[in-house]
């Protein structure tokens, strides 16, 4: 009998062996290289792209969304809807029933006072939160015990899931921030560097703009993960030198944002170490019209205030600058496998991809055809058309990057066969995406008559983007300069029918809507979509588990990842 | 010789208050934005809101009174708790950086080792490569020796780091495979293994910068020397007998190097600035990647403690140039 039950256990404990190579920390050390280094690991206050993926290891949101774009409950049980009696019937309010035995790092459960304390801190007038949007159009949050979070808002939201939804809008431990709101949040260095978390790593060693040392986090839900025992998260350098440390010598496992040459890229890969890997969000590199008119004769308080331009919003014409342009060749050159063709602002999520226009072939005929039939002709003989007698002479301008220097060279020939001459100017990045309101060369500003520059949104749902267009949003004197329709795009049905878009629950039917309200923009001249622009990220051959998402932090799943055999 | 080094350095007191109003000025002349890098989703009023939290809508004067008070009465507190364990600095506003919301000096501490390791330690190696190349060309003039030698200190002054550290990288880390093409900053050197990686990762940073000092001072060592080998102590000291080395190197040598040693004490603040391109091409991270990215964010109290700091330095050195240069040539006298 002795002899039977302990042979049985020797059977159980073989069975149970294959279990003990998924344990937590078996796969020892990964390495990361980010070439802009994160300076701080509270992406609540800075805000940036880096700080938001480096915290994201740590620090976790309620629900994250997966490579496609779906919406994968994270820190909750499950997704609330109005079918399952989550979200309330007037859209008014959610109901998040949080997942039970989350504990922080250091031990204590996580609680809804923490959600909501991160609403307090995130809101807090003088806290300088860079994700309040996220909070926009919330009343209150309520805790009615430990495990359950009712968001109430003051109107009716039919996508309520931007509060502790994606990367950028994480909870925060309010042990740890409480005495850090306000104005003491920028001052709690410490706290900022260090941040309390539910996710798979803790941050060990922070240098700001150099080097993170994260390890495996001991309270983490899931007893068999992180594979990794630690994280060495290098900053520094640039893209091409963080792309050779992957692709060439080995160094590293992972390298994000590599904005290289797509040549050198490709080189790189040959050697064989690793692989690119890409994938698209809503990014989209674009030419923005002017639709008010810059003449630097005007005052201050016209100059690029006072409408019409004097021959931007003419269909021929940029329906005829459109066409002259040879998309599928600046996505080559600037972009390689991280760019598309778009003919479309909003290119994604699929859903919302409009696919009314076509536009991957370039016609210089058909476009002074087009000029012609308008009525628009050079009649002075200097090669330039004019139009009511503006010679057609624009300034194009954009932020001072190699790519966009060689789109602004290629589109500067393109439009002078068809008899538009432009003048090329470029801008540090820093003044042209400032916003400073007294400084001349800012894109809101936008004294110029077109200008290139990428803009997106976050998380997937475009309603905030697709509100960049409303005639209120554009900027002038009297908003400081201040403002999203850069273009200063103003169309009577566009405001009604997004109006309906903010009403609409149905997702097919605000998907539809969306497709028509980017179809409006485009058609009537609010910009010219260039090129759909992804994100391109290296991994090695030695890391497995990776899957590349440009929906959330790249580094969502980070607790997946292994060493490939 | 005393008195004129006090009279220096309370002459240096003016000279720097004026330096920090000019930085400080131009930083405020220059355009740009602390909260440029934040992404455009960020809408323009949640960046008016960020920039109140960091104290930016104040004006600039009372900004600069500001920065006075915290850099030259609080940081020094702030020194003196930590060598002392007092507590005066307690809750005072310390120079915060806009980038990470820290104390600027607590990053420069972190940051300093790695930049005198490195750069420090490759102005050591370009002195002690540069001296006998100095010497031997000028004491061999026209020699195929220093056609060579000029040759590479040529080459040494006009090649740019940000094409022999790539270069490097490509043949010794990405063909050969024998040095990292990253620095590690957070190693840590106990034993002969780990001694081993930490000289592995430097020897490339270091190979690059002590290519530039060498150029430069062995042709302030050649010059000087040439200078003196046809002084008439010279001859006297031939035709006295003396052997050929002890003429070189104790007669000529010793005078020559008092130029030169000016010059090596005067690119000592260069050390602490540390090399901007090297540091980002090896990620080595030291102060000099740390000013690039200050000035790219807009970070303006760091980039303002920086220079100062830098300031401080060369108006230092300087003036311990000058006091050597008295010490090692007593023809020369200040008083």
């Amino acid at each position: 009998m002795t002899l039977k039950s302990l042979l049985m256990g020797a059977v159980a404990t073989t069975a149970l062996a294959p279990a003990a190579f998924a344990e937590r920390g078996a796969d020892g050390q990964v390495n990361i290289i980010y070439w802009q280094a994160p300076s701080s690991m509270n992406p609540l206050l800075s805000g940036g792209t880096k700080e938001v993926e480096a915290s994201s290891m740590v620090i976790e949101p309620l629900i994250r969304f997966d490579e496609t774009g779906a919406i994968v409950p994270w820190l909750v049980t499950d997704i609330p809807s109005v079918d399952n009696g989550g979200i309330s019937e007037d859209l008014t309010q959610i109901t998040w029933p949080l997942k039970e035995g989350i504990l922080w790092s250091d031990g204590p459960p996580f609680t809804s006072a923490d959600v909501k304390f991160t609403y307090d801190y995130c809101t807090h007038p003088e806290g300088g939160c860079a994700q309040i949007t996220k909070f926009e159009g919330i009343e209150s949050i309520e805790t009615p015990d430990d495990q359950t979070v009712v968001i109430n808002f003051a109107n009716p939201t039919p996508y309520p899931f931007a509060a502790f939804g994606g990367a950028e809008s994480p909870v925060l431990q309010k042990a740890q921030f409480e005495a850090c709101i306000g104005p003491a949040a920028p001052t709690c260095t410490e706290e900022n560097f260090n941040p309390i978390g539910t996710g798979a790593f803790v941050v060990d060693d922070f240098r700001p703009n150099d080097v993170i040392t994260l390890s495996a986090n001991p309270n983490y839900r899931d007893p068999a993960k992180p594979a990794f025992a630690t994280i060495n998260f290098k900053g520094g350098g640039d893209a091409v030198g963080a792309a050779r440390t992957v692709l060439e010598t080995g160094e590293f496992d992972y390298a994000w944002n590599l904005q290289v040459a797509p040549d050198v890229l490709a080189g790189m890969e040959a050697a064989g170490n690793g692989e690119l890997m890409t994938s698209f969000g809503p990014s989209v590199e674009r030419i923005m019209l002017n639709n008010t008119n810059p003449d630097p004769a005007l005052g201050p308080d016209e100059r690029a205030v006072i409408r019409p331009h004097p021959f931007l919003q003419d269909p021929g014409v940029y329906n005829a600058m459109s066409l002259a342009i040879d998309r599928v060749l600046l996505a080559e050159i600037g972009y390689g496998a991280g760019g598309q063709v778009t003919c479309n602002w909003v290119p994604a999520p699929a859903a919302y991809n409009s696919d009314t226009f076509t536009c991957d072939t370039q016609d210089i005929a058909a476009a002074n055809a087009m000029l012609d039939e308008a009525g628009i002709v050079d009649t002075n003989g200097d090669g330039i058309r004019e139009k009511d007698g503006v010679e057609m002479s624009i300034l194009f301008q954009t932020s001072t990057n190699s790519i966009r220097q060689d789109y602004q060279a290629l589109i500067k020939d393109w439009w002078s066969q068809i008899g538009i001459e432009s003048e090329l100017r470029n801008i540090d990045a820093s003044v042209f995406f400032g916003g400073d309101a007294g400084s001349p060369d800012t894109f809101q500003r936008f004294y110029a008559d077109v200008e290139m520059y990428t803009n997106t949104f976050s998380g997937t749902d475009p309603q905030a983007y697709l509100a960049n267009m409303l005639c209120d949003k554009a900027p002038s004197p009297a908003t400081q300069w201040q403002g999203e329709n850069i273009s200063r795009f103003c169309m009577e049905e566009y405001d009604a029918l997004w109006n309906t878009l903010a009403q609409t629950s149905d997702l097919d039917e605000r998907a539809r809507i969306g497709r028509e309200l980017n179809d409006m923009a485009v058609s009537n001249g609010a910009m010219i979509p260039l090129t759909h622009r992804g994100d391109i990220s290296a991994r090695s051959n030695a890391l497995a588990g990776v899957r590349m998402n440009s929906w959330d932090s790249e580094l969502w799943n980070i607790a997946d990842w292994s060493r490939a055999e | 010789m005393l008195t004129f080094t006090i009279r220096r350095l309370l002459l240096s007191i003016p000279t720097l208050l004026f330096i920090s109003l000019s930085i400080f000025m131009l930083l405020q002349l220059a355009p740009g934005d602390p909260m440029a890098q934040v992404p455009l989703t960020v809408p323009p009023e949640v960046k008016e809101k960020m920039r109140e939290a960091l104290g930016l809508g104040q004006p600039p004067l009372i900004q600069y009174w500001k920065w006075m008070v915290q850099f030259f009465w609080i940081e020094p507190q702030v020194l003196i708790d930590h060598w002392f364990g007092t507590s005066f600095s307690e809750g005072a506003q310390r120079v915060i950086s806009w980038q990470t919301r820290s104390p600027v000096m607590d990053i420069v501490v972190q940051r300093i080792p790695q930049t005198l390791w490195v750069v420090g330690l490759s102005y050591v190696v370009g002195i002690l490569i540069a001296l006998p190349i100095g010497i031997y060309s000028a004491y061999k003039q026209y020699s195929v020796f220093d056609q060579s030698g000029t040759f590479i200190t040529m080459i040494g002054f006009s090649i740019p780091p940000f094409f022999t550290g790539p270069l490097l990288i490509v043949i010794f880390s990405v063909q050969l495979g024998w040095f990292p093409s990253i620095y590690d900053t957070t190693h840590v050197v106990t034993d002969w293994a780990s001694f081993k990686v930490q000289f592995m990762q430097m020897i490339m940073p270091v190979m690059v910068l002590a290519l530039q000092t060498t150029a430069q001072i062995s042709r302030y060592m050649r010059s000087s020397m040439l200078d003196n080998l046809s002084q008439d102590y010279v001859r006297t000291a031939r035709a006295k007998g003396l052997r050929e080395s002890v003429v070189v190197l104790v007669h000529v040598l010793r005078n020559s190097m008092i130029p030169v040693i000016t010059v090596i004490a005067l690119g000592i603040p260069s050390i602490f600035g540390g090399a901007i391109i090297t540091e980002n091409v090896f990620k080595v991270n030291g102060i000099g990647q740390l000013l690039i990215t200050a000035l790219f964010a807009n970070d303006i109290p760091m980039v303002m403690t920086l220079t100062f700091i830098f300031a401080i330095l060369i108006v230092l050195f300087n003036l311990i140039a000058d006091v050597l240069y008295g010490v090692l040539d007593p023809r020369i006298r200040y008083d």
